[in-house]
């Protein structure tokens, strides 16, 4: 009877540390994310609820400094043209804390997005709550997100193409392929992929 | 007189110092290769590039096990993960200026979905990131973060020892 408390006691550790540790690493594929508000560049504050008409979003995880960020920027854009109208907006995060990465601050975010001409939002994660909620660890990260009511379910999470060096001779257009499997009600077949990218400046403890 | 030992000692610190070693492109099978040789037993491989600040950060400990333990069966492996058309100009003055002895690669691949996994299963692809190979025991640890002082050449000292 003793073995079965404490077989019972290790189980239930067993299932608190695990699901502490699914917490840490942040949303699979199939998990609820949460919505957030947070700062834009033009100084309003962004949530996802405010896409009403939207059936699903791309939060994107980038910033100025991260040399795989900046060649994927026409990317990101060229996606918000193309899908925003179809109700898969691209909302843009900077993760990155400026105090370690002087390059990311509000400032020069702001510069970024007019340089570039950003038709999407760019995001601060001034917390960096968000970017940890999510699990991001690198930028670019994908995440998309399918509305259910209004609950936003993950999708997809990764890479956005497989060649980073040119998107013509990307192979495989895993986002793009994501984003075109919920638009015909079907699952995303390749719903996780990984790339490489710069790690994200985490705030000092 | 003066002068000539000045000339000497920077032709002597110049050959050790500020040059630094020749960096390899290679692809991926060349890398595997590189992590599933047997000798030496222990490898250190750090993937690094020179605009990633963290990564920089942490290289002169890795410099440093290159240093302590040379000759000692094991070998620090440098990949840079800079865009092979930075090579000539970026990488190859960053490898200079810091007078990097460490053996130097960069790799030069697109699809790194299908690699990043058979590197490590636990890698999400952000750098800096380490994998530390050791044949004798036949064991692989990954650690994908940043080290701090005093942290590597304690990982290598309890895997030494």
């Amino acid at each position: 009877m003793k073995s079965t408390y404490l077989f019972t006691i290790a189980m239930l550790c067993a299932v608190v540390i695990t699901g502490a540790t699914f917490e840490e690493n942040g949303y699979s594929v199939g998990d609820y994310a949460i919505d957030f508000k947070l700062k834009n560049v033009d100084g309003k504050m962004v949530s996802m609820s405010d896409y009403k008409n939207a059936k699903g979003v791309v939060v994107i995880f980038t910033c100025n400094t991260c040399p795989y960020s900046k060649i994927y920027e026409d990317r990101i854009i060229a996606l918000n043209n193309k899908y925003a109208d179809q109700g898969y907006p691209v909302i843009a995060i900077n993760p990155n804390d400026p105090e370690r990465q002087p390059g990311d601050s509000f400032q020069l975010m702001k510069q970024r997005a007019k340089q570039k001409g950003f038709t999407f939002p760019y995001l601060v994660d001034e917390t960096q709550e968000v970017t940890r909620a999510y699990g991001a660890t690198r930028t670019p990260h994908v995440y998309l997100l399918k509305k259910e009511k209004s609950k936003y379910r993950v999708a997809y999470i990764g890479a956005i193409d497989n060649n980073h060096k040119s998107a013509a001779d990307a192979s495989e257009k895993y986002l793009e392929n994501a984003i075109e499997a919920l638009k015909a009600g079907k699952k995303v077949s390749n719903d996780f992929t990984k790339a490489i990218g710069c790690t994200i400046k985490w705030r000092e403890a | 007189m003066k002068f000539v030992y000045l000339l000497i000692f920077l032709v002597a610190f110049s050959a050790n110092n500020v040059l630094g070693q020749k960096v390899e492109v290679i692809k991926f099978s060349q890398l595997q290769e590189i992590i599933n040789t047997e000798a030496p037993s222990i490898k250190v491989i750090n993937f690094w590039a020179t605009w990633c600040k963290p990564c920089i950060e942490e290289l002169p400990y890795f410099e440093e096990i290159h240093e302590t333990y040379a000759g000692d069966n094991l070998e620090v492996v440098l990949v840079s993960m800079d865009f092979v058309e930075d090579l000539n100009t970026k990488v190859k003055f960053f490898v200079e200026k810091k007078g990097l002895q460490s053996k130097l690669y960069l790799l030069d691949e697109t699809d790194y979905n299908k690699i990043i996994d058979k590197i490590d299963t636990s890698w999400s692809g952000a750098i800096p990131a380490t994998l530390i190979v050791d044949n004798r025991k036949n064991k692989k640890e990954f650690y994908e973060r940043q080290f701090k002082e005093g942290e590597l050449s304690q990982i290598i000292r309890t895997l030494i020892n």
